[in-house]
């Protein structure tokens, strides 16, 4: 089992470059920046903080010449989207009452023996209506699937078998963060899950984000709305147990016990971890390790999850783990 | 009791005394629901002159004892931001002067006031400069043949990593200097397109020449951003070219410029930003605001009378402290009516500057929204 590497974002403090080497990994890399979208052959500066040789596999760029030399695929791909658009707006509509009441619950002073079996109940409704949206989503993607066959059709066939060719040359492969739903579609409809298996993965943002078991989208305090962290769909599952949040300290109030404590314990067993700027976490041999990461408990504490001075393994983030299993939905 | 109330009561009135009480807080000093201002000077008399309509604009201040200290409280509601400046009476003679003991103050084309906030207002982060950063730039355009028959110019904001590849919206800002100037619209646009809060954008900045003639409902005016501006932007920038993704947008008369714009170009601008639009009407009678309000009048009136549909989407913010929220509170409905998607967002703030600039964040992220939740780089 190869390592996996998820970083805080980039731009003003790379760290990929510590961490290829800390993994040993030694290049030829392959690059994944379709989340950058039509930017995605712009990695000069990605280059210069790996300082190893690259292989971009340019993602974007092949599904949009795709789109051109495959019509009828491309008509299926947008009716999916749409329809996914359609599902993602109906959910977000059933998940503002939720958790409104969630909230609301979770704010309340009084009685625990009262208040905390409503809030579980408050809690096991949202991960119910978590689980149903990405039920939704995956039939839809079976759908999209086995009725226009994509990986049957020759244009993405051939793709595929040039991704899997590239691939072999490279032992790791890193994944740049940007648009997680352009860089998630990308890396599903050229089946590259399979591929990265055996790689030692480095990511970070949004690349981060498309690795775990499920992609949670998220702003506390967005322009409008009450800010509900949603679910988008599966991520990759390649960095799984984790639900990772890049650029927490813009987007996430932290210091908001009661939003700190729904958002962990709606995800549990999933730890939430906080991604900024210098932040990262490992998986070596299938366990998590980290060098001072932060995790979202469940009793609303953001706690560090190990010392600086060495790695460690994630701890349990059920901090107040009384009606753990009553959320089970 | 107020800290004021108990040092006019306890004392001890001395130099030393008001020296430690000025001394242990801030002022204005924000105590709940009030704020109580203070000046000292052995002067005749002071008093507080406020921007706020609905209470009277002169407040006196009293004289604590045979003291130099002279102070006044005032209820001034949380979230509220207050523009004023202190009336100083001394040997018979007046002068406004902004207030010695408060740093805070607000900039505008006619110099700057002292800035009063109620508990709970906080100066926005996101109109500071973020080292995070990626910021646009700025290019200036010269029109030299204008419906006006005089040269006018434009300042074009570009957004971070712009592309000739890519299509963007356009967005036409009347003051557009002004805006940059007082409303730090350039590194408000900065943050909340790195932020993917609001989509990247072009900006005209326009900057008028008689704004009080030329804005409210002049031909000549329309002409220039319909028949000038736009074809001019859509030919030299990668924009959308549809209405939905041409927007205007302008504070007071600038509102009025841009609903004028839109009404006498219907299809043309589909996105509106009013800001403290000087929407003034009359059902009957005479208007009661003077002869620079004369033909802003008519053009309401006319378009009250018959107003088509001028956009689709229309974000409007006015102060809950200028006379002029009455006459948006009456438009953002009749908006509504026409079939336009209409937000209005009430704000505890004057005619300002600082108010218009506090809003953008709303309105420029509904009317174009970014990918906020999907890109995390």
């Amino acid at each position: 089992m190869k390592p996996v590497a998820l970083l805080g974002p980039q731009r003003l403090k790379p760290t990929v470059g510590e961490a290829a080497r800390r993994l040993g990994v030694r290049g030829p890399c392959a690059v994944i920046t379709a989340g950058w979208q039509e930017r995605e052959d712009e990695t000069e500066e990605l280059e210069a903080a790996l300082g190893l040789p690259t292989v971009n596999l340019r993602l974007y760029a092949r599904w949009e010449r795709l789109r051109t030399e495959d019509p009828v695929l491309a008509l299926a791909h947008r009716a999916r989207q749409d329809r996914l658009r359609r599902l993602q707006a109906l959910y977000r509509e059933r998940l503002a009452g939720l958790m409104r009441t969630a909230r609301k619950l979770f704010g309340m002073q009084g009685d625990p023996t009262l208040l905390d079996p409503e809030r579980a109940s408050a809690v096991t409704a949202v991960r119910a209506l978590d689980a149903h949206h990405l039920q939704r989503i995956t039939e839809t993607n079976l759908e999209f699937e086995s009725e226009a066959h994509p990986g049957a059709r020759a244009a993405v066939a051939g793709q595929r078998a040039a991704l899997s060719r590239m691939l072999e040359d490279c032992d790791s492969v890193i994944l740049a963060g940007g648009h997680v739903a352009v860089l998630l579609g990308r890396l599903r409809l050229f089946a590259l899950e399979p591929m990265l298996r055996d790689k030692t993965l480095i990511a970070w943002s949004a690349g981060a984000m498309a690795l775990t078991d499920r992609v949670v989208l998220f702003h506390d305090q967005p322009p409008w709305g009450a800010g509900d962290a949603e679910l988008l769909d599966f991520g990759l599952g390649l960095a799984p147990d984790v639900v990772v949040l890049p650029h927490a300290k813009r987007r996430l109030r932290l210091d908001d016990r009661e939003r700190v404590r729904l958002m962990a314990r709606r995800f549990r067993p999933a730890a939430c971890v906080p991604l900024d700027l210098g932040d990262h976490i490992e998986r070596i041999d299938g366990a998590w390790r980290t060098e001072g990461a932060r995790l979202l408990a469940s009793d609303g504490e953001v706690r560090l999850s190990g010392s600086t001075a060495g790695p460690r393994a994630l701890p349990p983030v059920d901090a107040a783990p009384v009606d753990a299993a009553q959320e089970d939905g | 009791m107020h800290a004021i109330q108990r040092f006019a009561q306890e004392g001890p009135h001395t130099r030393e005394g008001i020296d430690a009480l000025l001394a242990a807080h801030e002022w204005p000093l924000v105590e709940g629901r009030e704020v109580t201002f203070v000046y000292r000077g052995y002067v005749d008399r002071v008093f507080l002159r406020h921007f706020v309509y609905g209470l009277p604009s002169t407040v006196p201040f009293r004289r604590i004892g045979d003291t130099d200290l002279w102070f006044v409280t005032v209820e001034i509601p949380p979230l509220s931001r207050v523009e004023y400046k202190l009336e100083v009476i001394d040997g018979g003679s007046g002068r406004w002067v902004r207030d010695p003991l408060n740093p805070r103050m607000a900039h505008d084309p006619f110099g700057a006031n002292s800035v009063a906030i109620g508990e709970g207002y906080d100066t926005p982060e996101w109109i500071e400069h973020d080292p995070e950063t990626r910021p646009g730039t700025l290019e200036e355009l010269r029109f030299r043949e204008t419906p006006f028959g005089e040269e006018r110019h434009v300042t074009v904001y570009l957004p971070a990593r712009f592309r000739r590849t890519r299509r963007y919206p356009l967005l036409i800002v009347h003051d557009g200097g002004d805006y940059v100037n007082y409303a730090a619209l350039q590194t408000v646009l900065d943050n909340l397109i790195h932020r993917q809060e609001v989509a990247p954008l072009i900006v005209a900045l326009s900057h008028p020449g008689d704004r009080m003639v030329e804005y409210p409902d002049d031909p000549r005016h329309v002409a220039f951003l319909a028949e000038t501006v736009v074809p001019y932007m859509e030919d030299r920038y990668p924009l959308f070219g549809t209405p939905a993704q041409r927007g205007l947008m302008g504070a007071s008369f600038g509102a009025v410029a841009s609903l004028s714009a839109a009404w006498r170009r219907p299809g043309t601008f589909g996105k509106l930003l009013l800001q403290s639009g000087s929407f003034a009407f009359t059902d009957i009678g005479e208007h009661k605001r003077g002869p620079a309000f004369d033909p802003v009048v008519e053009f309401v009136n006319a378009f009250r009378a018959a107003p088509g549909r001028p956009a689709d989407r229309v974000f409007m913010s006015c102060g809950m402290y200028e006379s002029l929220i009455y006459e948006n509170r009456s438009m953002a409905p009749f908006l509504r009516d026409l079939g336009i998607d209409v937000r209005l967002v009430e704000s505890r703030d004057g005619h300002n500057w600082e108010n218009w600039r506090d809003r953008l964040r709303e309105g420029l992220s509904w009317l174009f929204p970014g990918h906020l939740w999907m890109v995390y780089e």
